[in-house]
């Protein structure tokens, strides 16, 4: 399954995940020392962001890792910076409309 | 996230689905609120380059509504409704608007969003803050799917680049 990055990241814990693997690739175990909640809540909240493919897991002899995938994310900046363009372009208009109007 | 130019400001609240753009203008209030609210001066800046702004009606009162057409290059149109809500004349007003066929027939096919736009006075000048509400996330990920509106990040050139990585 598939999931939506904008769902992964609408939520503060896993957001927070996000910030915590984006520095160094950690265990579920010392992930989960980070929250004050359940290793079965937390491991849940891991399951959103890898189906969303924002993080992925890799094996290391027992352990397994989570490390980010900030290629997903930027599909997040790209769209917002597509609206931004937009929004700028439309008020460039409007300021060159204003010039107009003012007399 | 936030990214600022002089005096435009784009932020994204993606937990409230949220979305808000805040801009200042070199024009007293009452000439930028003439300028989102009479259809003659909608037409000439709502559409960035090379659409243009083909509004069927506009009856600006609350209760009322706003049909254009964004019309591309080569004559394509997409029409627009926008309901209006509240209005406070030269202070805000509210509103939501969705993608519908030429008789004004809502199109499911795209998502729609709710407006909370703000004017105030900034100087001799005014401020814009502009908010848009999505109305679920399922509806964020279709505009991110789709583009923001059709022709619009065509127009920007983004859209073919936005598709590939689907």
């Amino acid at each position: 399954m598939k999931r939506d990055v904008f769902q992964a990241i609408a939520d503060p814990t896993r957001r927070a995940i996000l910030t915590l693997i984006a520095i160094q690739a950690m265990t579920p175990n010392a992930l989960a020392e980070h929250f004050d909640m359940t290793r079965q809540a937390v491991s849940k909240h891991i399951q959103v962001l890898r189906e969303s493919e924002l993080i992925k897991q890799k094996q290391e002899g027992r352990e397994i890792y989570y490390l980010m995938q900030p290629k997903k994310l930027k599909e997040v900046d790209r769209w917002l910076e597509t609206f931004r363009n937009l929004w700028e372009e439309r008020f460039n208009n409007l300021d060159q409309l204003l010039k107009k109007i003012k007399k | 996230m936030t990214t600022t130019t002089k005096n435009f400001t784009v932020n994204k609240d993606t937990a409230n689905k949220k979305i808000t753009v805040i801009r200042d203008f070199d024009a007293p209030v009452e000439s930028v609120w003439r300028a989102w609210t009479e259809k003659e001066l909608l037409d000439q800046w709502w559409a960035p380059k090379p659409y243009k702004t083909n509004t069927k009606s506009l009856d600006f009162r609350e209760g009322g509504h706003w049909m254009y057409a964004m019309v591309g290059p080569d004559g394509e149109k997409s029409w627009v409704m926008v309901n209006f809500f509240k209005i406070d004349v030269n202070k805000l007003f509210t509103a939501e608007d969705f993608f519908c066929d030429d008789k004004g027939e809502r199109s499911n096919e795209l998502p729609g969003m709710n407006w909370k736009n703000v004017f105030t006075r900034s100087g001799a000048g005014t401020k814009v803050t502009v908010e848009l509400t999505f109305k679920s996330e399922e509806d964020l990920k279709r505009i991110l799917e789709l583009g923001f509106e059709p022709g619009f990040t065509a127009a920007l050139g983004n859209l073919d680049e936005l598709l590939e990585k689907f």
